[in-house]
């Protein structure tokens, strides 16, 4: 188990540097002056100048690489062109509200993907597979921001069910802004929870140990709780990381389109309002959380599933 | 896998039927079919709506549908319809051609990996890793602050997504066939690299490519809505999906009609692919469709 952690840290680690390498060839492929490109055109020259030292400009490619690296794993990710305050501090003041969206999203999500990939499992090739089959299709096609547009004017504009705007004040208030922008994000998600679910149940279903079980004459429901969906949901750990960190791209829209704040909604506004280095620390940060939710999901499906660790570290 | 030309040799012995009367016969790909055909004839008839797309007409903003304006008018007065079919031509354009330039990048690198040294393939494997770990809207945005808003940075984002999965793809493929006993046999009697990749690899390889390319159109049009609605995609006053959706959700109050305008013909075209992606591979790959 070690090893396979080892390993799996290991991968994240280097997958977050080759992005920020790249991230960094992006910077300087631009044609003219990275600086300049890199702080965008509200920069001040002292604050141009300040960075060209940071980096060291002067000095040869590998090394801006490094110094580069540097600023960044001490949590440097420069200052917010307009206000001056340091880039990680404005992106983790909104990530809160960015996070509570996704945990709403995924509410949504769990426990109707859950239950239509277990009954659509159970009742293969009936009505209600075929038609929860097309409908999770359906959900998922749809990109969440016309979803989320249809929501703001069917629910809060026409029947003013929901308030339209903001993240709300207190408990209650956070919670009903939460509804709208929760489901645009998490709808598409009961789709693919429900198929993986239901792809995996079947695999399951397959095994000897069902066979032999229900050769025992133990009751169906017993078999399909205890034998195979507590195998048969693992994947659905690993989509579920997958998923979170994806929500980010959806969280962008539902963000912009029922004005919540949030780090979609800071990097819209930075990139408005040409505040580049806004705009690459958002960008960081929310791969590095992409990476690391993954890692936690494959370390947790390592944990509850011998199997999938031996044959890695094989 | 074994050899991934199997299972569709194996349906076309069994079911003689022609390709699309298979397709037709189920009601998810006839479903797709129509909903695709009616998208490419609107933009195909594009030029043949009653109005011109740009033409303003601000006495006329805001209206609901009537029998000159099928769709009603935009905030500045301009004909709905006219610009949605006109829009069809952009999504559908940029779709496909960023798809297939997503192909033919993915295809020459997984070729690569899969066939060159072991180093290059861990190279390359990583380059892939490390572009799919950064949400798709956040490389967009980075993206398009360096290189500004237009169609190709739209372009390039969606080779840089969805690129490296047909790699993934291709390179799996190849390192099956790469010690499959015909291949062997092939460079036996010494046939070069270019002929095994054209004869042998390729028409393996890309029948499982193109099905999930058809499914990959409606993401990618999603994509180019999704910046274009974020003002970082087609710019103005060119017609497109995502801007006429941005417009209607600035006027939401003063009218619907333009968020209808906006957001139907999305979902139409990606419920269309998607249908046809599903009853493609239930139809022609099996072996996808157990996953």
């Amino acid at each position: 188990m070690l090893a396979y952690v080892a390993k799996r840290v290991t991968l994240a680690i280097i997958v977050i540097f080759t992005v920020i390498a790249a991230m960094f060839v992006m910077m300087h492929a631009v044609p003219g002056d990275p600086v300049r490109s890199a702080l965008g055109p509200r920069a001040s020259e002292a604050m141009i100048e300040a960075y060209r030292i940071k980096l060291g400009f002067d000095l040869p490619i590998w090394e801006q690489l490094l110094r580069y690296y540097g600023a960044i794993l001490r949590g440097d990710l420069g200052q917010d062109v307009i206000s001056g305050t340091p880039v990680l501090r404005v992106i983790l003041s909104q990530l809160p509200d960015t996070l509570m969206l996704i945990a709403g999203a995924m509410s949504v999500a769990v426990i109707p993907g859950i239950y239509l990939g277990v009954v659509a499992a159970s009742r293969r090739g009936g009505a209600f597979d075929r038609v929860s089959s097309v409908l999770a299709v359906s959900v998922m096609a749809v990109p969440s921001f016309v979803i989320a547009i249809y929501l703001l004017l069917i629910f809060s504009i026409s029947l003013g069910w929901f308030p339209a705007i903001g993240a709300g004040e207190g408990v209650a208030g956070k919670l009903q802004r939460l509804v709208l922008p929760s489901i645009a994000l998490g709808l598409a998600w009961i789709g693919y929870l429900s198929r993986i679910l239901r792809a995996s149940m079947l695999e399951v279903m397959a095994e000897n140990h069902v066979r032999t079980a229900r050769a025992f004459g133990i009751s169906r429901r017993k078999i399909m709780h205890d034998y195979v969906l507590r195998i048969a949901i693992l994947p659905t750990i690993t989509v579920l990381g997958m998923g979170i960190g994806q929500m980010i791209s959806g969280a962008v829209f539902a963000e912009i389109v029922f004005g919540r704040p949030g780090v979609g909604k800071l990097v819209y506004d930075a990139i408005a309002n040409r505040n580049y280095p806004i705009v690459t620390g958002t960008v960081l940060v929310t791969t590095t959380f992409f990476v690391l939710i993954g890692l936690i999901a494959d370390l947790l499906i390592a944990f509850l599933d011998p199997r999938v660790r031996n044959v890695i570290t094989r | 896998m074994s050899s991934p030309a199997e299972p569709l040799a194996k349906t076309r012995r069994k079911a003689p039927k022609s390709a699309l009367a298979r397709l037709v016969s189920d009601p998810l790909g006839l479903a797709g079919l129509v909903l695709i055909v009616l998208t490419v004839s609107a933009a195909l008839l594009a030029d043949f709506a009653l109005w011109d797309p740009a033409k303003l007409n601000p006495v006329n903003r805001f209206m609901a549908p009537t029998g000159l304006h099928w769709l009603g008018t935009d905030n500045l007065g301009r004909d709905l319809f006219s610009r949605v079919v006109h829009g069809a031509r952009i999504a559908l354009a940029i779709s496909i051609g960023a798809t297939a330039l997503s192909l033919i990048v993915g295809l020459v690198l997984g070729i690569l990996a899969g066939f060159g040294p072991r180093w290059l393939d861990s190279v390359l494997l990583l380059v892939m890793d490390a572009m799919n770990s950064i949400p798709t809207v956040m490389l967009a945005l980075l993206l398009i602050t360096y290189t500004g808003p237009s169609l190709w940075a739209v372009v390039l984002v969606v080779v840089l997504v969805n690129g490296p999965g047909y790699a993934r793809i291709t390179r799996t493929h190849v390192l099956a066939l790469r010690s499959a006993d015909f291949i062997e046999a092939e460079r036996a009697i010494g046939a070069r690299f270019p002929r095994i990749v054209f004869f042998h690899v390729l028409p393996n390889i890309l029948g499982p490519l193109l099905i999930l390319a058809a499914m990959d159109i409606p993401i990618v049009i999603g994509i180019e809505a999704g910046l274009s609605f974020l003002g970082m995609g087609v710019r103005p006053p060119t017609p497109s999906w995502g801007t006429i959706l941005f417009d209607g959700f600035s006027y939401i109050r003063d009218s619907v009609w333009m968020v209808v305008a906006g957001g139907l013909p999305i979902v139409v075209t990606a419920l269309g692919f998607t249908f046809l992606g599903e009853a493609l591979r239930d139809t022609f790959d099996p072996k996808l469709a157990k996953r």
